[in-house]
């Protein structure tokens, strides 16, 4: 079956990032197709390279970018949501003329029609966090 | 082309919750997929007329909300319990809403092929 991921929560904040991560492992392990991963509200957090974990604990953006890169999968981060939330690429630092990109290589900022289209195109849609 | 069901269950202001319901509910619209969208909880207070959030340096929803009819968002429902607990009337909202009990509201989950919880 094909998926797709939406992530609304930060690291910080909620295990539904992590969660999200070992269920997207998951699926592939079974043999199913990942879509695309969205990350939306302050799930833009797990796209934020910058986060910095303590050597014992894990770096969830490091994990998602190396799940990302090795399956070649499709990852978007919510340009909107980001952008209010200090997660920039090079594109839009030049763009608002401010220092210091975060983006994690792996994912793209674009818009929430991403997501639209991903949902529309899956057989199952998941979500994980969000509420607060 | 799926039906989409955005559910909203935070106050208007306070968190940016209300306001990426609301846009995600007219991002689905903008991408020609039918939408509808239910108010739970506090999210009832979202269809309050007359908000001023500038005393709070925040942004009024209400252009966005009076915006979702125009882009075609289908229906907006509400939680009739919600709105009762918090001593609210569809005739006192900004839009029109269709009250759902328990049962309808699980209809309508069941209804739609793609369900997010904002």
């Amino acid at each position: 079956m094909k998926f797709t991921l939406l992530i609304q929560s930060a690291p910080i904040d909620s295990q539904s990032s992590a969660t999200a991560l070992r269920f997207a492992r998951a699926l592939l392990a079974k043999g199913h197709e990942i879509e695309r991963i969205f990350f939306y509200r302050s799930g833009v957090q797990s796209a934020n390279r910058l986060a910095l974990a303590p050597q014992d604990e894990t770096n969830l953006p490091l994990e998602w970018q190396s799940f990302i890169s090795e399956n070649q999968l499709d990852a978007v981060v919510c340009i909107a949501a980001a952008i209010r939330r200090g997660i920039v690429n090079a594109a839009e630092t030049a763009r608002y003329g401010v220092e210091g990109d975060n983006l994690i290589e792996a994912a793209e900022l674009s818009g929430l029609g991403q997501l639209v289209a991903a949902c529309a195109a899956s057989d199952r849609v998941v979500t994980f966090g969000g509420g607060a | 082309m799926k039906h989409f069901l955005i559910i909203a269950r935070q106050a208007p202001y306070g968190s940016a919750a209300a306001r990426e319901a609301l846009e995600l509910a007219l991002a689905c619209a903008l991408f020609d997929q039918p939408v509808s969208l239910l108010l739970l909880d506090d999210a009832c207070f979202q269809l309050l007329p007359e908000h001023k959030p500038a005393a709070i340096q925040q942004k009024n929803l209400a252009a966005m909300q009076q915006s979702l009819p125009l882009y075609d968002v289908e229906k907006i429902y509400i939680c009739e319990k919600s709105m009762h607990q918090r001593g609210l009337q569809p005739e006192l909202l900004s839009l029109e809403v269709v009250p759902l009990d328990a049962a309808g509201m699980k209809k309508l989950i069941r209804e739609h092929e793609v369900v997010i919880n904002v």
